[in-house]
């Protein structure tokens, strides 16, 4: 046997045997299953992406105003957030899709967010829409309450899209 | 929803991720590639072996392969048929590990230095790759009849107190039978060759620790005093762990076997730790295995060679055989370098006598390299972390200590072995797991990997769906 072929199988094992290694870490990590998150969006800075909260807040979109038209129906389905995302705390860039289901939050494992927030209760608030597809938050009985805005919630509360709703240190709000 | 033409209009956020949730997959089919690249890498060396030798392909290749592909076959159709959640890494790594281990015995049986050894010191020369291989398949069998048999590993919590008992006695017997090579851990049968107990002690001593440590872990996390830091247990529970040291003690005296005692008690503290959660034990286990083998190493003569020929390897060449073993190893490791000298063309036959077994390690340091090396510890160390996984998942206490004990002395003797064969800690005689010839270590690894494998179908198994609470009935919206 030629020394080339040799040394070339030589390497070629270990390149193999370090392929294998590789896959198997890459099973490893596609074991964590659960939840499946997605990335999505370009990454950019993160004073551009105060400024665009910033006027997220302030101006909502007049440009989808002009289309579509008269019934009330279609008027409520256009204007209805379609995800939530946190803003601030630890799952800031979090975002779920609202799809008609319950929403619960709070550090108990079973929530659909799962916050790892010293100051919420393990089952702390729930969002979900009611007949007419309005969204409403309901604080659980928490131990730091739910604030809309500035206000303590006491009773379910519909949520104004954009309008931040904090719990404990994490902030969401929904979004179209 | 998802048809909203909104969305390329939305201000982009940094790292937006969306969350939904996934069914546990079963993950079998990622098992059955795996497997097969399992087979396959075994097989290339094996060819390797044979064009390094004598330039052509070895002509047992195809049954060699066919051997272990068929073995691999076995293992994954019991796993899907009867445990079908099981981790999807354990088989292919195990599997790996003994195609890898086949084909260095293989490699180490062309070597005519220690066929002359053999004929030189009175034995009949005979090949070791072929027992390997009739082992493997034992080992398989007996992997396969665990995965079917052992319907829940909880039944296993049954027999605490008989384990303890088999345990003892497994340990215990070697005594009375003849030392080989300096140690006292087999048990000679007539005519049927030998078995060294201590490997299924090994697993009957887990499911023993596990067993206990479930039942007192409270007593023994709870009842202490705080001291400079440290939570000192109460005398009365530090039973427990001095009968258990003694025991281990007892063991390296009568049988001379540091490898044994330290598995033993290293796997003890670790189930210890882990039961109660106290970092004091892992203080206390230092501190007693380091004074007992150190209290060992003053009277023993055996030990006292292992030490110094671990201190002084080359001091004792043409002396000692023990340093000279421990040299030649060092020197193949060194002359393997990063690369190695590839399959089939190092000189580590010169390490001698248990060149296949214990030293197996040493092969591969000089013809696969530091590379190949680190590749083969990383596959230990992950079925080490996939046993540990496991344990994380298991949702009863008692798979948990299991799957932690398992693991735990999975990882203790590739680390006392390789450890013993690169000269970091005195060499014991042990076999690294799967590689080194020797059937009862093959055998009883498979047993263990099977009852991973059961304890991780029942931890990864999807839970029975939650009753509705009342709660979320009266939120549900019928959507016009």
């Amino acid at each position: 046997m030629s020394e080339l072929t040799l040394t070339v199988m030589r390497l070629g094992f270990l390149a193999v045997l370090w392929l294998f290694v590789i896959v198997a870490v890459q099973v490893i990590r596609s074991d964590l299953f659960g939840t499946r998150v997605t990335q999505r969006g370009s990454r950019r800075g993160g004073s551009e992406r105060q400024t665009q909260r910033a006027q997220q807040q302030t101006a909502p979109p007049p440009q989808r105003q002009q289309q579509g038209g008269g019934r009330r129906a279609d008027r409520s389905r256009r204007g209805a957030p379609t995800k939530l995302v946190v803003s601030e705390g630890s799952l800031t860039g979090t975002t779920v899709a609202l799809q008609g289901q319950t929403i619960s939050l709070g550090r108990a494992h079973d929530s659909t967010i799962v916050l790892d927030d010293d100051y919420a209760s393990s089952r702390h608030a729930r969002i979900y829409p009611d007949r007419d597809g309005q969204w409403i938050v309901e604080d659980l009985g928490s131990t730091n309450g739910t604030y809309l805005d500035r206000t303590r919630l006491t009773t379910p509360t519909p949520i104004p899209l954009g309008a931040p709703i904090r719990i404990g240190k994490t902030v969401i709000e929904l979004r179209k | 929803m998802s048809a909203m033409p909104s969305m390329p209009s939305m201000p982009g956020f940094a790292n937006t991720t969306t969350i939904s949730t996934v069914g546990p997959p079963s993950r079998r089919n990622t098992e059955l590639a795996l497997l097969a690249f399992a087979v396959i890498i075994p097989c290339f060396a094996y060819a390797n072996v044979g064009l390094a030798l004598s330039g052509e392909m070895p002509s047992g290749m195809l049954g060699y392969g066919l051997g272990l592909g068929l073995l691999a076959g076995v293992g994954h159709l019991v796993i899907r048929k009867f445990a079908k959640y099981a981790d999807p890494l354990l088989l292919p790594m195990a599997t790996l590990l003994n195609g890898l281990g086949l084909v260095l015995i293989w490699r180490l049986d062309q070597s005519p230095r220690l066929a002359n050894l053999a004929k030189n010191q009175g034995f009949k020369y005979i090949a070791s790759a072929p027992n390997q291989l009739m082992y493997s398949a034992l080992g398989i069998g007996l992997f396969v009849a665990v995965v079917i048999f052992l319907k829940d590993h909880r039944i296993l919590q049954r027999y605490t107190y008989i384990s303890m008992a088999v345990a003892l006695a497994l340990l215990i017997a070697p005594v009375f039978f003849p030392a080989k090579f300096g140690a006292r851990i087999w048990i000679t049968l007539p005519g049927l060759g030998s078995i060294q107990p201590g490997e299924f002690a090994k697993i009957i001593l887990a499911i023993f620790f596990a067993g206990y440590l479930m039942v007192k872990r409270d007593a023994l996390a709870l009842a202490s005093r705080r001291f400079m830091g440290l939570y000192l247990p109460r005398g009365r529970d530090l039973g427990p762990i001095l009968a258990v040291w003694a025991f281990s003690i007892l063991i390296l005296v009568f049988e001379t076997d540091l490898g044994t005692s330290l598995l033993f008690f290293g796997m003890f503290v670790v189930m210890l730790y882990v039961a109660t959660e106290r970092t004091s034990w892992i203080v206390f286990g230092l501190l007693m295995s380091a004074g007992g083998a150190v209290g060992v190493a003053t009277f023993e003569p055996h030990v006292q060679a292992r030490v110094n020929a671990w201190l002084d390897p080359f001091g004792g060449w043409g002396k000692s055989a023990a340093s000279e073993q421990i040299s030649q190893a060092l020197m193949a490791f060194g002359s393997g370098g990063v690369f190695g000298s590839g399959w089939g063309q190092g000189y580590s036959d010169l390490i001698g006598f248990a060149a296949n077994s214990d030293f197996i390690l040493g092969t591969v340091g000089e013809e696969l390299g530091l590379a190949g090396t680190m590749g083969i510890l990383m596959i230990y160390a992950i079925i080490v972390e996939r046993g540990v996984r496991t344990a994380l998942a298991a949702r009863d206490p008692f798979g948990k200590l299991l799957a932690c004990g398992l693991s735990a002395a999975f990882g203790i003797q590739v680390f006392v072995v390789a450890g013993g064969v690169m000269g970091l800690i005195p060499l014991t005689g042990m076999t690294l797991p799967f590689m080194a010839a020797g059937g009862s270590s093959v055998i009883a690894n498979w047993a263990l990997i099977a009852i991973l494998i059961k304890i991780s179908d029942t931890a990864r198994r999807p839970a029975p769906a939650p009753a509705p609470s009342p709660d979320a009935e009266m939120t549900q919206v019928v959507r016009p």
